[in-house]
């Protein structure tokens, strides 16, 4: 609760939660929304905005609008779930590396490293045209796959300050076991760098899905902001002067990514003092 | 020396890695990928594509794993990366040099501008925290920073290539092939866009990790004492805290310039720019698995050169590096 409060005094966290919030809205009412049925393909090709199609129609007939909103759905599931499984990996690593110490953590920083260096896109590009079936899981797999290392090489340091503060030292004595010292006394302690590493973690989430979508390495007939942009490129949206396809689901993932983004800097400023507002 | 004979075994260790993930992972999926292509391109390839298709395949029914992989080190080793399928009959190394200097003329050049932009914004935004240029650079970075980059390309194309016509939609060059100075002409011509472009993406992140970094260094018992001392606010600025916090970035900024070898990948691509981003495109569209293999290969080579530099610089810049503190 008192996290709660103190998060929304915050300008930046009020400005992020508000816009999550409104997406979400959109994604879970995406029925009620949408005009139309996202896939249905029977109205006049390339016709520009207008109050019957909001955003004008593609190349194929289809109403742009009922397809961003419905888009809202893959976009922030991919999102958030790639950010909360980039989270969960890093956290592990991080935890176990930093508490164990030894040849186990010389071992995982060696991977992170390694996984740290290895260029992003790149990688997943690869893998995903390796990857036998396209669609949400893989995306969400080679996202997970390329990006935890950074998140576990924020929190090791953490872990090991921690493991060195007398109240871990009498947990120790007193004879607690590892797991329940990592739960109950130094999880407690990072969780506000967690958090702010899944924010940061989302916001790598949603970018990646949309760059993947975009160059077709997806799911190309499922509905996310990313296929509607690969949509509009390939159906020359451009030439046609059809900016409203070609514009509105690249500026809602900026709002989409800004708004995690915001979240992420809101939660640093509240766990490192040095970045507080003076 | 502990410091950098740690350094350059970890980079070796991350650099045969690298190598054996490029060798493994075709091998890794299922319904081999190579027996469909070779099937599908018969006929139509020579010998020695097919063959480069097997290697990098290993789909060479008279070696073993091990022997293969060996002879894939040994190839990699000696710069042999086979033949391109999508550009065929060049060979994969004929057309990683092609496409290079475009990339590195291009993505180099604005790589550096950013960060030098970037680390000015970073620093006067640090400094003055609740100035009005400081409330409108941070949230602008933070937009900036989630930005999909080529949507930012999408958009640039739109506005000042189809709407106002004021540069060229996609290309590097003029086709109607100019010469001498008109061709220098057209080049800057056509790369105003895609520069733009990633100027505009990767200015943000630049600002944003001065910024922290400053912060951090303002809260330095030492800073504290160097405005106890009287000293004038500008030393303070540029010789104590700017000149701190300017050291983390050094790895980004290493990081950045050996990313420069892989592109502007979407950015090439909206524009269709002749560079290496573009290049992986192709390959990745037409199945072209041994530029595929051979471009990753060199993109994160670049990239381990570039950290292991900047590593051992480190060694100069930094005398906690040097005496050996963590």
């Amino acid at each position: 609760m008192e996290y709660i409060l103190v998060l929304l005094r915050n300008r930046k966290a009020m400005v992020g939660v508000v816009t999550i919030l409104l997406f979400a809205i959109i994604a879970i009412f995406a029925p009620l929304i949408a005009p139309y049925p996202p896939t249905y393909m029977g109205f006049d090709q390339v016709l520009p905005p207008s109050a019957k199609h909001l955003f004008g129609t593609t190349a194929t007939g289809q109403d742009v609008f009922s397809q961003i909103v419905w888009g809202t759905r893959l976009t922030l599931l991919v999102g958030l779930l790639s950010g909360l499984f980039v989270t969960v990996i890093s956290t592990v690593i991080g935890v176990v590396a930093g508490y164990l110490g030894g040849i186990v953590d010389e071992i995982l920083m060696i991977l992170t490293n390694v996984f740290l260096i290895i260029p992003g896109l790149p990688l997943m590009i690869i893998l995903s045209t390796y990857m036998p079936v396209k669609g949400m899981w893989t995306i969400i797999l080679v996202i997970t796959v390329t990006g935890w290392a950074w998140g576990a090489r924020m929190i090791r340091p953490q872990v090991m300050s921690l493991k060195s503060r007398d109240f871990v030292k009498a947990s120790v004595v007193i004879g607690e076991s590892p797991f329940h010292i990592i739960a109950a006394d130094i999880l407690p302690n990072v969780v506000g760098l967690i958090v702010a590493q899944f924010f940061a973690a989302a916001v790598y989430g949603v970018l990646s899905e949309a760059g993947l979508e975009f160059l077709g390495l997806g799911n190309a007939s499922a509905i996310s902001w990313g296929t509607v942009l690969y949509w509009a490129d390939n159906g020359q949206a451009i030439l046609f002067g059809l900016w409203t396809w070609l514009l509105v689901p690249g500026l809602l993932i900026a709002l989409f990514g800004g708004a995690l983004a915001m979240m992420n800097f809101a939660v640093d400023e509240m766990v490192n003092p040095r970045l507080k507002k003076r | 020396m502990k410091y950098v004979f740690r350094k350059v075994l970890i980079f070796l260790l991350t650099a045969w890695i690298t190598l054996t993930i490029n060798f493994i992972l075709p091998r890794l999926m299922p319904g081999n990928p190579a027996l469909a292509m070779i099937a599908k391109f018969k006929g139509r390839l020579s010998v020695q594509a097919l063959h480069s298709l097997q290697v990098a395949f290993g789909i060479n029914p008279d070696q073993s794993a091990l022997t293969q992989y060996f002879h894939y080190l040994g190839q990699v080793l000696t710069g042999n990366f086979g033949v391109s399928l999508a550009y065929y009959p060049n060979t994969v190394a004929q057309e990683v040099a092609i496409h290079m200097p475009w990339t590195i003329g291009l993505v180099g050049i604005i790589t550096i501008f950013s960060f030098i932009g970037g680390t000015m914004l970073g620093i006067s935004s640090g400094w003055k925290r609740n100035s009005l240029g400081s409330a409108i650079n941070v949230p602008v970075s933070i937009f900036l920073n989630a930005v999909p980059y080529f949507w930012i390309a999408l958009v640039l194309q739109y506005v000042f290539a189809f709407a106002l016509g004021w540069f060229p939609l996609t290309g590097a060059f003029a086709v109607s092939g100019p010469t001498g100075l008109a061709l220098v002409g057209s080049i800057l011509y056509h790369a105003v866009l895609p520069a733009l472009t990633i100027f505009i993406t990767s200015l943000g992140g630049w600002v944003l990790t001065m910024r922290n970094n400053m912060l951090n260094v303002l809260g330095e018992d030492y800073v504290t004492f160097a405005f106890a001392k009287g000293l004038p606010d500008n030393v303070i600025k540029n010789n104590y805290v700017a000149r701190n916090a300017l050291l983390p970035n050094f790895t980004g900024f290493a990081i950045a310039i050996g990313l420069i070898v892989s592109g502007a990948l979407l950015t090439e691509i909206v524009f269709s720019y002749p560079g290496v981003g573009y290049l992986i495109f192709q390959a990745v569209i037409n199945l072209d698995y041994p530029l595929m293999q051979a471009l990753f290969f060199f993109i994160t080579m670049a990239i381990l050169v570039a950290n292991l530099l900047a590593d051992l610089a480190y060694v100069f810049l930094d005398p906690r590096v040097r005496l050996g503190a963590e």
